[in-house]
């Protein structure tokens, strides 16, 4: 199980597409920074069949006046929780 | 738990550092503990004692100061991409024949092989990029 | 399954910044600390491996004679990914060591051989 953090916002698509790669059934992606862009529907839509789960971190959600509906959201708390529930983390910027 | 954390965006042009802190902050209060923090590649201007931020916004260097105090941290400034950078101490300035130096006292210099040590010793370890 | 050593993620293109250089750094500095390690080159990165670069005229120092060391310290895996290489209309024969190319289906298993990842 790996926590996959992504801070690369949809302009840089192939940061996401090679972290999809990496990823499992398992696994869980937190979109952090500019990543929280992908959680906007046109682009949320592209995550909906990925394996494994979603989710956003929320003070970069709320700092660039985003509400996601479609993907959950964890605060810095969360963000640990995450950390200590997978077996690693690994980062795509 | 046992967390090491790599900080490589610096702390002005990146949102990476004050993310990297806000996730040390949130790592003690869950009540683990943080084995090093180590800046790499722009990552280690985080470690100048020189970097003056308007009042009205936050001096992430100064922040990593004060946590480090509170909590006993060891942060560990990449002593090869920080001397490149201009970011010495006493000892690197005599080295290079500078006159001046600038690392907070908070921080120390130190080799890459620290890195690879957090890696040994830690449970997890997380980094926190900047871009290219 | 074993879990051991550090795996090196790069995947930015040489020479336009410090990224090749300072993972090439990190992979060897886990070698000299006797940590397992592996290299693993993905998107741009795989352009650190073409052969015949020379950055004189740009005052850079030679990744290719820094590469062809690696075998001597123990680098005990250099992994490139099969889609990163054949996406730029590269493939194995252009690169200046043998690597062992992963498909995409082996990515998450070569993750989960490694005790950490560090992304440079």
């Amino acid at each position: 199980m790996v926590l996959h953090t992504l801070n690369q916002a949809p302009a840089n698509a192939a940061c996401m597409a090679s972290a999809l790669a990496a990823m499992t059934a398992q696994d869980t992606l937190l979109l952090i920074e500019d990543g929280v862009y992908w959680t906007l529907p046109t682009f949320a839509s592209q995550l909906a069949n990925i394996p494994g789960s979603v989710v956003a971190l929320a003070p970069d959600l709320q700092a660039r006046g985003l509400t996601s509906d479609a993907i959950e959201s964890v605060d810095d708390a969360g963000f640990v929780a995450l950390c200590v529930s997978h077996d690693k983390v690994v980062s795509w910027f | 738990m046992i967390f090491s954390i790599v900080v490589q965006a610096s702390p002005v042009q990146n949102q990476g550092a004050e993310t990297a802190l806000r996730f040390a902050r949130a790592v003690l209060a869950a009540g683990h503990s943080i084995h090093r923090i180590f800046f790499y590649r722009d990552g280690v201007q985080n470690g100048s004692a020189l970097s003056c931020t308007p009042q009205d916004e936050l001096n992430i260097p100064q922040q990593w100061q004060a946590l480090a105090k509170q909590h006993q941290l060891d942060l560990v400034v990449c002593i090869a991409a920080a001397v490149r950078r201009g970011v010495i101490n006493e000892q690197e300035a005599t080295r290079y024949k500078r006159e001046q130096w600038n690392l907070n006292d908070a921080f120390e210099l130190s080799g890459l092989g620290q890195l690879v040590e957090a890696c040994i010793q830690s449970d997890r370890v997380v980094t926190f990029g900047g871009r290219s | 399954m074993s879990t051991d050593g550090i795996l090196v993620l790069t995947r930015s293109a040489p020479y336009g910044s410090s990224a090749a250089r300072d993972a090439l750094d990190v992979a060897l500095t886990c070698s000299v600390f006797e940590q397992p390690v592996t290299l693993l080159f993905l998107d741009d990165g795989v352009f650190q491996l073409l052969k015949e670069q020379s950055p004189s005229a740009i005052a850079q120092k030679n990744l290719n004679a820094v590469q062809q060391s690696l075998p001597l310290y123990d680098i005990e895996r250099l992994c490139v990914g099969r889609s990163s290489l054949e996406q730029r209309g590269l493939s194995g024969a252009e690169l200046i060591l043998p690597v062992e190319l992963i498909d995409d289906a082996d990515l998450p298993a070569l993750l989960a051989q490694h005790r950490h990842v560090l992304s440079i």
